[in-house]
């Protein structure tokens, strides 16, 4: 009996520990979040003028300044992003889930798909640096180079896996019987994938789709050498261009009280927007879910 | 039966001639759009493979095994970024993934059921906010911090062990590479809880139940029942978050410091392939140097990929388990 009391208390405070462990682990996972969160919005807020909207990034020394430009080149770049990943990445899941669910390069796609969802960003900016960037530059003879173009490219490459997957996902989701009916009626594959199927799945691969922007959003290093940079308004997509993020990581290594402001105010921008795309994605997806 | 059908129009015939080249092209869309999936990671490791070549060549295996790193004279040897890529993300696994673990017993095990949906999606939320937003923070908030309170204590208690010692003295400058690990730590923390969680839950309840029914307290559920049945997801889980460490530009760039003596200490500015590249591409240069650069990201993708090849493997194991 005595050994069995002793053997009963080591658990009860061994299962103790544990618990308080992981309810501490919950507590500071949570609280690095409400740093993290808390100092961007104090800093940001405090950094937020109607100027942000309006002028444009200052030059080195030059007191106030706003983002306009790069507001403008993130925008851009990344409804161009989407609008050239977004349709791969549909095909491509559609592909997975109705052409390729067991075939043995299926799963190839699937898997290869599944490890550029994680690849280092970093590297797809060298990727379109060295196969657009530079080819660019040598065929235009040196007029054209860093572009909104070569920073859409790198970033569409961070949508198609993003896209494929979640689209693979939801289509593999359909009921095998709506397929079949369908097929059965003689229409054509193709229209009961894009018209019946997809049309089925539609909230799913919209809510991809926000998922990859909201991805996108705050990719710096694949924008560094492909959008370039700019310190001045340009709209032409076959010119270097300001981007928020790569705004960011210029101005907050910088030793201007001015641009660090701006820099807290764009990660504010940024943070706010992604937060509300993910949280936004959620509910569309939800909604959509339970009717 | 076919001798029984009827003759079909020559409407009908000229629309199921037009589906059916319609389902060919389709099919071929589709196809080609997956063929593009492939060709980016073929294209991402050929290309920089191809821009490193210059690199390669000149430098050989020097290129992995020197530590200078001289731009001036063109001398450029990545061992230094190498050891500060694999320390800092090491230091990211030691830390995230004990407290990944902890989060996720709490989630699955501890928690009030009112209370797993919030923290769940607060942590979801952790892991949608950008990388330069963990960057800014640790070089404006974090780093101070580190230099005013940690590093002088890491520095007088860590540091007096003798042999280990050697990696915890420095000045407290509040940047490198300890402080860049635990940044990533925290970065990559929601990616590994996330997984953990999920495939917590997908342990049978009836395991779960039976070990509760024989006595089990929720620790030994959870060490002796939920581990040994996800083991080779939760490393799958921990080796993702490792993918995401090794490749990760932003969060580390700012906090390291961009310096290219090598030194064993963790409080020493160091920094790794990512952070050079994003410090010095758009400042180089000579064809060297930018060849450098580009052959240093061809080594990063090379690294990930198996990482994260590894990371697939052992995660698609449990589904196989579960009969997916």
């Amino acid at each position: 009996m005595h050994i069995d009391a002793y053997l009963y208390r080591k658990r009860r405070i061994k299962n103790g520990l544990a618990l308080i462990f992981g309810s501490a682990a919950a507590v500071l996972g949570l609280g690095f979040l409400a740093w993290i969160l808390g100092t961007t919005l104090i800093k940001g807020v405090s950094a937020l003028s109607p100027a942000l909207f309006v002028e444009m990034t200052p030059p080195p020394g030059a007191a106030d300044g706003g983002l306009a430009n790069a507001l403008f080149g993130s925008v851009l770049i990344t409804l161009l992003a989407t609008a050239i990943g977004a349709p791969i990445g549909i095909l491509a899941g559609l592909w997975l889930a109705e052409y390729a669910r067991h075939s043995k390069l299926g799963l190839v796609v699937r898997f290869v798909n599944d490890i550029l969802l994680s690849a280092p960003s970093i590297v797809i900016g060298l990727f379109i640096y060295t196969a657009v960037v530079v080819t660019l530059n040598q065929y235009s003879g040196g007029s054209l180079g860093f572009s909104g173009f070569a920073g859409s490219l790198a970033l569409a490459m961070l949508v198609v896996p993003v896209v494929t997957r979640t689209t693979d996902e939801m289509m593999q989701l359909q009921p095998p019987a709506m397929r079949e009916a369908a097929l059965a009626l003689g229409i054509p594959q193709w229209k009961v994938t894009l018209q019946i199927l997809l049309r089925a799945a539609r909230a799913g691969v919209v809510t991809g789709v926000l998922l990859s922007i909201a991805r996108i959003t705050g990719e710096t290093a694949p924008l560094l050498f492909t959008a370039f940079g700019n310190q001045y308004w340009n709209a032409d997509v076959l010119k270097p261009m300001a981007t928020v993020p790569v705004t960011i990581f210029q101005f907050a290594m910088s030793p201007f009280e001015n641009w660090q402001h701006l820099a807290w105010a764009g990660a504010l921008l940024l943070t706010l927007f992604v937060l509300l795309l993910n949280l936004s994605s959620r509910f569309f997806f939800r909604n959509r879910d339970s009717k | 039966m076919t001798d029984q059908t009827l003759p079909l129009s020559a409407v009908q015939e000229q629309r199921i001639r037009r589906d059916t080249r319609a389902d060919v092209w389709f099919r071929r869309l589709l196809f080609s759009a997956a063929l593009l999936v492939l060709l980016v990671l073929v294209g991402a490791a050929a290309s920089t493979l191809w821009g490193g070549r210059h690199a390669f060549m000149t430098f050989g295996l020097d290129f992995i095994t020197s530590a200078e790193w001289d731009v001036g004279a063109e001398k450029f040897g990545a061992l230094v970024p190498i050891y500060g890529t694999l320390m800092t993300s090491f230091i990211a696994l030691l830390l995230a993934v004990p407290t990944a673990f902890g989060i996720a017993l709490f989630l699955s095990e501890i928690a009030p059921p009112w209370l797993r949906g919030p923290v769940a999606t607060a942590v979801e939320l952790l892991a949608g906010i950008p990388s330069i937003i963990y960057g800014m923070w640790g070089l404006f908030v974090f780093g101070p911090f580190m230099a005013a309170y940690i590093s002088p204590f890491i520095n007088d208690y860590l540091g007096a062990i003798p042999v280990i010692g050697v990696l915890f003295q420095g000045p407290p400058l509040g940047i490198g590479m300890l402080t860049a690990g635990i940044v990533l730590a925290i970065m990559i923390l929601p990616f590994i809880t996330s997984v953990m969680y999920e495939v917590f839950r997908s342990v049978p309840a009836q395991l779960k139940e039976s070990a509760y029914a024989l006595g089990s307290t929720t620790w030994e559920v959870c060490w002796d029942i939920v581990l040994p049945y996800t083991r080779s997801a939760v490393v799958g889980g921990a080796f993702l978050g490792l993918g995401r460490a090794l490749g990760e530009t932003m969060a580390v760039t700012f906090v390291l410091g961009n310096a290219h003596q090598f030194s064993l200490s963790l409080m020493m500015p160091s920094s790794s392939i990512a952070s050079v590249i994003a410090n010095e591409f758009n400042e180089a240069y000579t064809d060297l140097h930018r060849s450098s650069l580009i052959a240093l990201g061809f080594l990063l993708f090379v690294v990930t990929f198996f990482v994260l090849l590894a990371a697939r493997l052992m995660l698609s194991q449990l589904s196989r388990k579960a009969g997916n």
